[in-house]
Protein backbone atom coordinates (compact mmCIF):
# COMPACT_ATOMS: atom_id res chain seq x y z
CA UNK A 1 0.00 0.00 0.00
CA UNK A 2 1.19 3.72 -0.63
CA UNK A 3 2.39 5.47 2.23
CA UNK A 4 3.49 9.75 2.38
CA UNK A 5 7.15 8.82 2.55
CA UNK A 6 8.20 12.44 3.79
CA UNK A 7 5.84 12.10 6.37
CA UNK A 8 6.53 8.41 7.94
CA UNK A 9 10.59 9.98 7.86
CA UNK A 10 9.38 12.98 9.59
CA UNK A 11 7.78 10.66 12.54
CA UNK A 12 10.44 8.21 12.47
CA UNK A 13 13.03 10.71 12.80
CA UNK A 14 10.70 12.35 15.70
CA UNK A 15 10.11 9.45 17.93
CA UNK A 16 13.99 8.93 18.22
CA UNK A 17 14.33 12.18 18.86
CA UNK A 18 11.83 12.32 21.84
CA UNK A 19 9.34 14.50 19.67
CA UNK A 20 6.42 13.76 21.66
CA UNK A 21 3.62 15.02 18.79
CA UNK A 22 5.95 12.54 16.67
CA UNK A 23 5.36 9.61 19.04
CA UNK A 24 1.05 10.66 19.08
CA UNK A 25 0.63 11.25 15.63
CA UNK A 26 2.14 7.82 14.81
CA UNK A 27 -0.20 5.85 17.78
CA UNK A 28 -3.19 7.36 15.49
CA UNK A 29 -1.40 6.11 12.21
CA UNK A 30 -1.32 2.49 13.86
CA UNK A 31 -4.59 2.62 15.85
CA UNK A 32 -6.42 3.22 12.56
CA UNK A 33 -4.49 1.12 10.31
CA UNK A 34 -2.94 3.81 7.88
CA UNK A 35 -0.03 3.02 5.31
CA UNK A 36 1.88 5.19 7.56
CA UNK A 37 1.42 3.05 10.82
CA UNK A 38 2.97 -0.34 9.25
CA UNK A 39 6.16 1.77 7.80
CA UNK A 40 6.72 3.45 10.93
CA UNK A 41 6.18 -0.11 13.22
CA UNK A 42 9.32 -1.31 10.33
CA UNK A 43 11.34 1.22 10.46
CA UNK A 44 11.44 1.75 14.71
CA UNK A 45 11.50 -2.20 15.30
CA UNK A 46 15.07 -2.50 15.89
CA UNK A 47 15.20 0.06 18.77
CA UNK A 48 12.87 -1.87 20.47
CA UNK A 49 12.87 -4.41 23.59
CA UNK A 50 14.43 -2.40 26.34
CA UNK A 51 11.25 -1.39 28.05
CA UNK A 52 9.83 -2.86 31.11
CA UNK A 53 6.19 -3.05 30.28
CA UNK A 54 3.83 -3.50 32.84
CA UNK A 55 0.35 -4.75 32.54
CA UNK A 56 -2.16 -3.52 35.35
CA UNK A 57 -5.78 -5.55 35.29
CA UNK A 58 -9.09 -5.42 37.74
CA UNK A 59 -12.07 -4.90 38.50
CA UNK A 60 -14.15 -1.59 37.42
CA UNK A 61 -13.27 1.08 40.40
CA UNK A 62 -10.86 -1.08 42.48
CA UNK A 63 -8.18 2.22 41.71
CA UNK A 64 -6.19 0.80 38.41
CA UNK A 65 -6.08 4.69 36.75
CA UNK A 66 -5.18 5.80 40.72
CA UNK A 67 -2.57 2.86 41.05
CA UNK A 68 -0.88 4.15 37.30
CA UNK A 69 -0.70 7.81 38.49
CA UNK A 70 1.14 7.27 41.51
CA UNK A 71 3.37 4.57 40.14
CA UNK A 72 4.10 6.85 37.98
CA UNK A 73 5.40 9.26 40.71
CA UNK A 74 7.49 6.72 42.16
CA UNK A 75 9.21 5.48 39.20
CA UNK A 76 9.63 9.46 38.06
CA UNK A 77 11.23 9.53 41.09
CA UNK A 78 13.54 6.71 40.64
CA UNK A 79 14.42 8.89 37.84
CA UNK A 80 12.50 6.28 35.12
CA UNK A 81 10.74 7.44 31.80
CA UNK A 82 6.95 6.20 32.18
CA UNK A 83 4.86 5.80 28.94
CA UNK A 84 1.02 4.87 29.69
CA UNK A 85 -1.07 3.40 27.93
CA UNK A 86 -5.28 3.51 29.06
CA UNK A 87 -7.75 1.30 27.75
CA UNK A 88 -11.29 2.08 28.33
CA UNK A 89 -14.11 0.32 26.86
CA UNK A 90 -15.07 1.01 23.45
CA UNK A 91 -19.48 0.69 22.27
CA UNK A 92 -20.14 -2.05 20.44
CA UNK A 93 -22.66 -0.28 19.67
CA UNK A 94 -21.98 3.44 18.45
CA UNK A 95 -18.22 2.62 18.72
CA UNK A 96 -18.19 5.67 20.99
CA UNK A 97 -16.26 5.49 24.37
CA UNK A 98 -15.55 7.90 27.27
CA UNK A 99 -11.99 7.36 28.41
CA UNK A 100 -11.66 8.50 31.66
CA UNK A 101 -8.51 7.09 33.15
CA UNK A 102 -6.12 10.41 32.46
CA UNK A 103 -8.13 12.60 34.77
CA UNK A 104 -6.95 10.57 37.58
CA UNK A 105 -3.42 11.72 36.63
CA UNK A 106 -1.69 13.93 39.20
CA UNK A 107 -1.65 17.44 38.09
CA UNK A 108 -0.20 21.24 39.50
CA UNK A 109 -1.83 20.16 42.74
CA UNK A 110 1.10 17.68 43.91
CA UNK A 111 4.75 18.05 44.05
CA UNK A 112 5.27 16.73 40.35
CA UNK A 113 2.55 17.26 37.71
CA UNK A 114 2.41 14.44 35.77
CA UNK A 115 0.28 16.36 32.75
CA UNK A 116 3.09 18.28 31.30
CA UNK A 117 6.27 16.32 32.69
CA UNK A 118 8.84 15.47 29.77
CA UNK A 119 9.45 12.36 31.32
CA UNK A 120 5.42 11.15 30.61
CA UNK A 121 3.35 10.15 27.80
CA UNK A 122 -0.19 9.13 28.63
CA UNK A 123 -2.16 8.11 25.76
CA UNK A 124 -6.04 6.91 26.28
CA UNK A 125 -7.24 3.86 23.85
CA UNK A 126 -10.62 2.79 23.33
CA UNK A 127 -10.82 -1.53 23.05
CA UNK A 128 -13.49 -0.08 20.52
CA UNK A 129 -15.96 -3.26 20.91
CA UNK A 130 -12.89 -5.87 21.88
CA UNK A 131 -13.27 -8.25 24.57
CA UNK A 132 -10.06 -9.14 26.29
CA UNK A 133 -9.16 -6.34 27.82
CA UNK A 134 -6.82 -4.40 25.64
CA UNK A 135 -7.10 -2.52 22.49
CA UNK A 136 -6.02 -4.77 19.37
CA UNK A 137 -3.32 -2.07 18.71
CA UNK A 138 -1.89 -2.05 22.36
CA UNK A 139 1.15 -4.55 21.01
CA UNK A 140 2.45 -2.20 18.70
CA UNK A 141 1.79 1.13 20.66
CA UNK A 142 4.06 -0.49 23.47
CA UNK A 143 6.34 -0.61 20.45
CA UNK A 144 6.51 2.96 20.07
CA UNK A 145 6.63 3.75 23.18
CA UNK A 146 9.75 1.17 23.33
CA UNK A 147 11.30 3.26 20.87
CA UNK A 148 10.80 6.20 21.97
CA UNK A 149 13.09 5.72 24.64
CA UNK A 150 10.51 5.01 27.73
CA UNK A 151 12.31 2.66 30.62
CA UNK A 152 9.06 1.73 31.73
CA UNK A 153 5.56 1.15 30.10
CA UNK A 154 2.16 1.14 31.91
CA UNK A 155 -0.43 -1.25 30.41
CA UNK A 156 -4.21 -0.58 32.24
CA UNK A 157 -6.19 -2.73 31.19
CA UNK A 158 -10.48 -2.40 30.68
CA UNK A 159 -11.86 -2.65 34.26
CA UNK A 160 -11.66 -6.36 33.46
CA UNK A 161 -14.27 -9.45 34.84
CA UNK A 162 -12.93 -12.58 35.01
CA UNK A 163 -11.85 -13.58 31.92
CA UNK A 164 -9.83 -10.87 30.59
CA UNK A 165 -6.40 -12.10 30.50
CA UNK A 166 -4.85 -10.42 27.31
CA UNK A 167 -2.74 -8.48 29.10
CA UNK A 168 -0.22 -11.39 29.42
CA UNK A 169 0.16 -11.20 25.54
CA UNK A 170 1.60 -7.97 26.42
CA UNK A 171 2.90 -7.22 29.88
CA UNK A 172 6.28 -8.80 31.37
CA UNK A 173 4.76 -8.18 34.58
CA UNK A 174 1.32 -8.71 35.33
CA UNK A 175 -0.15 -6.72 38.32
CA UNK A 176 -3.49 -7.94 39.42
CA UNK A 177 -5.93 -5.53 41.46
CA UNK A 178 -8.66 -6.16 44.01
CA UNK A 179 -10.12 -4.30 46.51
CA UNK A 180 -11.58 -5.56 49.80
CA UNK A 181 -15.03 -7.77 49.67
CA UNK A 182 -14.70 -8.20 45.98
CA UNK A 183 -16.08 -12.12 46.43
CA UNK A 184 -15.31 -14.74 49.17
CA UNK A 185 -12.51 -17.71 48.69
CA UNK A 186 -14.31 -19.08 45.70
CA UNK A 187 -14.38 -15.91 43.34
CA UNK A 188 -10.86 -15.63 44.31
CA UNK A 189 -9.84 -19.21 43.48
CA UNK A 190 -11.81 -19.16 39.96
CA UNK A 191 -9.92 -19.12 36.35
CA UNK A 192 -9.14 -16.13 34.41
CA UNK A 193 -8.03 -13.04 35.54
CA UNK A 194 -6.96 -14.47 38.93
CA UNK A 195 -4.56 -16.96 37.63
CA UNK A 196 -2.34 -14.41 35.50
CA UNK A 197 -1.25 -11.81 38.33
CA UNK A 198 3.17 -11.73 38.86
CA UNK A 199 2.05 -9.69 41.49
CA UNK A 200 -1.38 -9.13 43.35
CA UNK A 201 -2.84 -5.69 45.08
CA UNK A 202 -5.03 -5.26 47.64
CA UNK A 203 -6.23 -1.47 46.91
CA UNK A 204 -8.59 0.43 49.41
CA UNK A 205 -6.80 -1.62 52.05
CA UNK A 206 -8.24 0.84 54.71
CA UNK A 207 -11.75 -0.71 54.30
CA UNK A 208 -12.70 -3.47 56.20
CA UNK A 209 -11.81 -6.62 54.80
CA UNK A 210 -8.44 -6.23 53.19
CA UNK A 211 -6.67 -8.51 55.26
CA UNK A 212 -9.18 -11.16 54.54
CA UNK A 213 -9.08 -10.32 50.95
CA UNK A 214 -4.87 -10.49 51.05
CA UNK A 215 -5.13 -14.07 53.16
CA UNK A 216 -7.23 -15.69 50.60
CA UNK A 217 -5.20 -14.44 47.90
CA UNK A 218 -1.85 -15.67 49.79
CA UNK A 219 -3.41 -18.91 50.53
CA UNK A 220 -4.80 -19.32 46.47
CA UNK A 221 -1.26 -18.40 45.51
CA UNK A 222 0.19 -20.85 47.71
CA UNK A 223 -1.79 -23.70 47.08
CA UNK A 224 -0.33 -26.74 44.73
CA UNK A 225 0.51 -30.77 44.84
CA UNK A 226 3.28 -29.94 48.03
CA UNK A 227 0.99 -27.27 50.27
CA UNK A 228 -1.93 -30.13 50.05
CA UNK A 229 0.75 -32.50 51.51
CA UNK A 230 1.29 -30.20 54.28
CA UNK A 231 -2.54 -29.80 54.72
CA UNK A 232 -3.49 -33.41 54.89
CA UNK A 233 -0.79 -33.81 58.29
CA UNK A 234 -2.35 -30.32 59.68
CA UNK A 235 -5.46 -30.54 62.17
CA UNK A 236 -7.20 -27.99 63.88
CA UNK A 237 -4.52 -26.69 65.73
CA UNK A 238 -2.72 -25.28 62.48
CA UNK A 239 -5.92 -23.11 61.22
CA UNK A 240 -4.63 -19.88 61.89
CA UNK A 241 -1.32 -20.68 60.45
CA UNK A 242 -2.91 -22.48 57.48
CA UNK A 243 -4.78 -19.34 57.01
CA UNK A 244 -2.46 -16.77 57.10
CA UNK A 245 -0.13 -19.06 54.68
CA UNK A 246 2.74 -19.25 56.98
CA UNK A 247 2.61 -23.08 56.83
CA UNK A 248 3.70 -23.22 53.51
CA UNK A 249 6.67 -20.90 53.57
CA UNK A 250 9.41 -21.84 52.15
CA UNK A 251 7.66 -24.58 50.01
CA UNK A 252 7.83 -22.48 46.96
CA UNK A 253 10.47 -22.30 44.40
CA UNK A 254 10.77 -19.83 41.92
CA UNK A 255 8.64 -16.50 42.11
CA UNK A 256 6.21 -16.60 44.40
CA UNK A 257 3.43 -13.60 43.83
CA UNK A 258 3.55 -11.40 46.31
CA UNK A 259 0.58 -9.66 47.93
CA UNK A 260 0.35 -5.83 48.98
CA UNK A 261 -1.75 -3.98 50.46
CA UNK A 262 -1.95 -0.35 49.10
CA UNK A 263 -4.22 2.64 49.78
CA UNK A 264 -3.38 4.71 46.56
CA UNK A 265 -5.41 7.86 46.86
CA UNK A 266 -3.08 8.36 49.88
CA UNK A 267 0.09 6.93 48.48
CA UNK A 268 0.95 4.31 50.64
CA UNK A 269 1.70 0.94 49.83
CA UNK A 270 2.75 2.32 46.57
CA UNK A 271 6.78 2.20 47.20
CA UNK A 272 6.50 -1.97 47.86
CA UNK A 273 4.79 -1.70 44.92
CA UNK A 274 7.18 -0.45 42.62
CA UNK A 275 9.98 -2.32 45.06
CA UNK A 276 7.93 -5.50 43.63
CA UNK A 277 7.36 -4.79 40.21
CA UNK A 278 11.60 -3.86 40.02
CA UNK A 279 11.88 -7.38 41.79
CA UNK A 280 9.85 -9.17 39.37
CA UNK A 281 11.95 -7.61 36.34
CA UNK A 282 15.07 -8.73 37.78
CA UNK A 283 13.95 -11.89 38.29
CA UNK A 284 12.57 -12.30 34.74
CA UNK A 285 15.78 -11.26 33.13
CA UNK A 286 17.86 -13.51 35.80
CA UNK A 287 16.17 -16.86 35.17
CA UNK A 288 15.95 -16.36 31.77
CA UNK A 289 11.92 -16.30 32.02
CA UNK A 290 11.96 -12.90 30.33
CA UNK A 291 13.45 -14.04 26.92
CA UNK A 292 10.73 -17.62 27.30
CA UNK A 293 7.64 -15.13 27.66
CA UNK A 294 8.56 -12.56 25.14
CA UNK A 295 9.39 -15.52 22.25
CA UNK A 296 5.80 -17.02 22.64
CA UNK A 297 4.70 -13.69 22.28
CA UNK A 298 6.16 -13.17 19.47
CA UNK A 299 5.30 -16.41 17.86
CA UNK A 300 1.70 -15.92 18.52
CA UNK A 301 2.08 -12.75 17.09
CA UNK A 302 3.72 -13.83 13.88
CA UNK A 303 0.93 -16.45 13.43
CA UNK A 304 -1.35 -13.86 13.76
CA UNK A 305 0.05 -11.76 11.27
CA UNK A 306 0.31 -14.56 8.60
CA UNK A 307 -3.32 -15.35 9.09
CA UNK A 308 -4.68 -12.19 8.72
CA UNK A 309 -2.30 -11.70 5.37
CA UNK A 310 -3.87 -15.34 4.21
CA UNK A 311 -6.91 -14.18 5.14
CA UNK A 312 -6.92 -11.14 2.97
CA UNK A 313 -5.13 -12.87 -0.12
CA UNK A 314 -7.73 -15.18 -0.05
CA UNK A 315 -10.74 -12.10 0.01
CA UNK A 316 -8.52 -10.62 -2.89
CA UNK A 317 -7.40 -13.31 -4.92
CA UNK A 318 -9.74 -16.21 -4.39
CA UNK A 319 -13.15 -16.75 -5.63
CA UNK A 320 -14.38 -17.77 -1.86
CA UNK A 321 -17.77 -16.45 -2.64
CA UNK A 322 -18.28 -19.09 -5.55
CA UNK A 323 -17.22 -21.85 -2.63
CA UNK A 324 -19.56 -20.41 0.19
CA UNK A 325 -22.15 -20.68 -2.33
CA UNK A 326 -21.16 -23.94 -3.30
CA UNK A 327 -20.83 -25.20 0.61
CA UNK A 328 -24.33 -23.84 0.87
CA UNK A 329 -25.90 -26.02 -2.11
CA UNK A 330 -24.17 -28.80 -0.01
CA UNK A 331 -21.82 -29.45 -3.07
CA UNK A 332 -18.75 -28.89 -1.11
CA UNK A 333 -17.71 -29.33 2.82
CA UNK A 334 -15.79 -26.71 4.29
CA UNK A 335 -12.83 -28.95 5.62
CA UNK A 336 -12.52 -29.71 1.71
CA UNK A 337 -13.05 -26.68 0.53
CA UNK A 338 -10.46 -24.77 3.37
CA UNK A 339 -7.94 -27.81 2.47
CA UNK A 340 -8.26 -26.43 -1.30
CA UNK A 341 -7.98 -23.17 -0.42
CA UNK A 342 -4.30 -23.46 0.94
CA UNK A 343 -3.33 -25.93 -1.65
CA UNK A 344 -4.12 -23.32 -4.21
CA UNK A 345 -2.05 -20.58 -1.84
CA UNK A 346 0.98 -22.62 -1.46
CA UNK A 347 0.82 -23.22 -4.97
CA UNK A 348 0.34 -18.96 -5.80
CA UNK B 1 -8.23 3.03 4.22
CA UNK B 2 -10.60 3.27 7.50
CA UNK B 3 -12.07 6.49 8.51
CA UNK B 4 -10.15 7.91 11.32
CA UNK B 5 -12.56 7.76 14.86
CA UNK B 6 -13.61 10.90 15.63
CA UNK B 7 -11.32 11.89 18.81
CA UNK B 8 -12.45 14.61 21.05
CA UNK B 9 -10.95 16.24 24.83
CA UNK B 10 -13.19 17.90 26.60
CA UNK B 11 -11.52 19.97 28.76
CA UNK B 12 -12.48 21.86 32.13
CA UNK B 13 -9.69 24.93 32.32
CA UNK B 14 -9.03 26.83 35.66
CA UNK B 15 -10.51 27.42 38.95
CA UNK B 16 -14.04 26.62 37.95
CA UNK B 17 -16.05 23.57 39.29
CA UNK B 18 -18.95 23.26 37.20
CA UNK B 19 -18.60 20.31 35.18
CA UNK B 20 -22.52 19.15 34.63
CA UNK B 21 -22.15 20.59 31.42
CA UNK B 22 -18.90 19.37 30.06
CA UNK B 23 -19.97 15.60 31.78
CA UNK B 24 -23.65 15.65 29.75
CA UNK B 25 -21.84 16.52 26.60
CA UNK B 26 -18.86 14.15 27.34
CA UNK B 27 -21.75 11.14 27.22
CA UNK B 28 -23.74 12.58 24.60
CA UNK B 29 -20.29 12.78 22.35
CA UNK B 30 -20.34 9.11 23.51
CA UNK B 31 -23.27 8.16 21.85
CA UNK B 32 -22.48 9.95 18.33
CA UNK B 33 -20.08 7.47 18.14
CA UNK B 34 -16.80 9.96 18.96
CA UNK B 35 -13.59 9.01 21.22
CA UNK B 36 -13.84 11.50 24.17
CA UNK B 37 -11.35 11.85 26.61
CA UNK B 38 -11.96 13.88 29.84
CA UNK B 39 -9.81 15.98 31.69
CA UNK B 40 -11.58 16.43 35.35
CA UNK B 41 -11.51 19.55 36.85
CA UNK B 42 -9.30 22.40 37.76
CA UNK B 43 -7.02 22.00 34.72
CA UNK B 44 -3.92 24.10 33.74
CA UNK B 45 -3.79 25.37 29.94
CA UNK B 46 -0.41 23.77 29.75
CA UNK B 47 -1.85 20.31 31.10
CA UNK B 48 -5.08 20.93 28.48
CA UNK B 49 -2.35 21.13 25.76
CA UNK B 50 -0.53 18.75 26.82
CA UNK B 51 -3.24 16.48 26.89
CA UNK B 52 -4.15 17.49 23.10
CA UNK B 53 -0.64 16.85 22.03
CA UNK B 54 -0.38 13.26 23.30
CA UNK B 55 -4.24 11.87 22.52
CA UNK B 56 -3.82 13.42 18.96
CA UNK B 57 -7.19 15.05 19.22
CA UNK B 58 -9.40 16.43 16.18
CA UNK B 59 -11.24 18.47 18.68
CA UNK B 60 -10.75 20.63 21.73
CA UNK B 61 -13.60 21.59 23.55
CA UNK B 62 -12.88 23.80 26.27
CA UNK B 63 -15.68 24.69 28.97
CA UNK B 64 -15.86 27.72 31.25
CA UNK B 65 -18.39 29.21 33.23
CA UNK B 66 -15.48 31.09 35.41
CA UNK B 67 -15.39 34.40 32.89
CA UNK B 68 -11.63 33.51 32.40
CA UNK B 69 -12.39 32.50 28.81
CA UNK B 70 -10.79 35.10 27.14
CA UNK B 71 -7.25 34.92 29.68
CA UNK B 72 -7.39 30.89 29.48
CA UNK B 73 -8.37 30.08 26.17
CA UNK B 74 -5.35 32.06 24.33
CA UNK B 75 -2.91 30.17 26.42
CA UNK B 76 -4.26 26.73 25.74
CA UNK B 77 -3.96 27.32 22.02
CA UNK B 78 -0.21 28.84 22.19
CA UNK B 79 0.69 25.70 24.58
CA UNK B 80 -0.54 22.89 21.99
CA UNK B 81 1.80 25.42 19.26
CA UNK B 82 4.34 25.25 21.95
CA UNK B 83 4.33 21.30 22.37
CA UNK B 84 4.58 20.62 18.46
CA UNK B 85 1.54 20.61 17.29
CA UNK B 86 -0.65 22.49 14.88
CA UNK B 87 -3.78 23.96 16.58
CA UNK B 88 -5.30 24.60 13.21
CA UNK B 89 -5.34 21.01 12.31
CA UNK B 90 -7.45 20.53 15.45
CA UNK B 91 -11.30 22.09 15.91
CA UNK B 92 -10.89 24.32 19.05
CA UNK B 93 -14.53 24.60 20.41
CA UNK B 94 -15.47 26.58 23.73
CA UNK B 95 -18.61 25.97 25.76
CA UNK B 96 -19.88 27.61 28.77
CA UNK B 97 -21.20 31.22 30.00
CA UNK B 98 -19.81 33.45 27.27
CA UNK B 99 -21.06 36.66 26.74
CA UNK B 100 -21.92 37.24 23.47
CA UNK B 101 -19.57 40.66 22.94
CA UNK B 102 -16.70 38.10 23.85
CA UNK B 103 -18.01 35.44 20.96
CA UNK B 104 -16.28 37.33 18.26
CA UNK B 105 -13.29 38.23 20.03
CA UNK B 106 -12.68 34.63 20.79
CA UNK B 107 -13.13 33.77 16.99
CA UNK B 108 -10.14 35.99 16.60
CA UNK B 109 -7.82 34.40 19.08
CA UNK B 110 -8.18 31.14 16.83
CA UNK B 111 -11.33 29.75 18.14
CA UNK B 112 -13.41 27.89 15.20
CA UNK B 113 -17.04 27.89 17.26
CA UNK B 114 -18.73 28.58 20.26
CA UNK B 115 -21.05 27.00 22.07
CA UNK B 116 -24.07 28.97 24.75
CA UNK B 117 -26.01 27.17 26.86
CA UNK B 118 -29.17 26.23 25.09
CA UNK B 119 -27.61 24.87 21.92
CA UNK B 120 -29.18 21.67 20.91
CA UNK B 121 -26.39 18.91 21.37
CA UNK B 122 -27.58 17.55 18.12
CA UNK B 123 -25.92 20.83 16.59
CA UNK B 124 -22.62 20.35 18.24
CA UNK B 125 -22.42 16.99 17.33
CA UNK B 126 -23.18 18.07 13.35
CA UNK B 127 -20.81 21.03 13.49
CA UNK B 128 -17.94 18.47 15.16
CA UNK B 129 -18.47 15.62 12.01
CA UNK B 130 -19.26 18.64 9.18
CA UNK B 131 -15.77 20.28 10.33
CA UNK B 132 -13.55 17.66 11.43
CA UNK B 133 -14.27 16.50 7.48
CA UNK B 134 -13.25 20.00 6.43
CA UNK B 135 -10.24 20.38 8.14
CA UNK B 136 -8.73 16.76 7.42
CA UNK B 137 -9.55 17.66 3.54
CA UNK B 138 -7.52 20.70 4.34
CA UNK B 139 -4.54 18.96 5.57
CA UNK B 140 -4.22 16.77 3.31
CA UNK B 141 -4.45 19.41 0.23
CA UNK B 142 -1.68 20.94 2.52
CA UNK B 143 0.38 17.83 2.32
CA UNK B 144 0.18 17.53 -1.67
CA UNK B 145 1.41 20.86 -2.16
Amino acid sequence: MNYDEEEVIEIVEGIFSGNKRALARAITYVENDYPEGKEIMRRIHSKTGKAHVIGLTGFPGVGKSTIVSKLTQEFRMREKKVGIIAVDPGSPFTGGALLGDRLRMDGFDVNRNLWVDPGVFFRSMSSRGRAGGLAAKTGDVVRLMDAFGFDVILVETVGAGQSEVDIVEVADTSVVILMPEVGDDIQINKAGILEIGDIYVVNKADLEGADKTARWLKAMLMMDEGSVEILSQTTHADEARVQSGEIFEGLKKGWVPPVIKTIADKGKGIKELADAIEDHHKFMIESGMLEDRRKRRIKRELFELVMEEVKKMIKTEMNYKEIIQRILKGELDPHTAAEEIVRRLVRA
Amino acid sequence: MAEKKIRVLVAKVGLDGHDRGAKVLARFLRDAGFEVIYTGLHRTPQEVAMAAVEEDVDVVGISLHSGAHLALVPKVIRYIKEYGADPEEMLILVGGIIPEDDIPKLKELGVDEVFIPGTPISEIIDYIRENVRRKREARRMKVKE
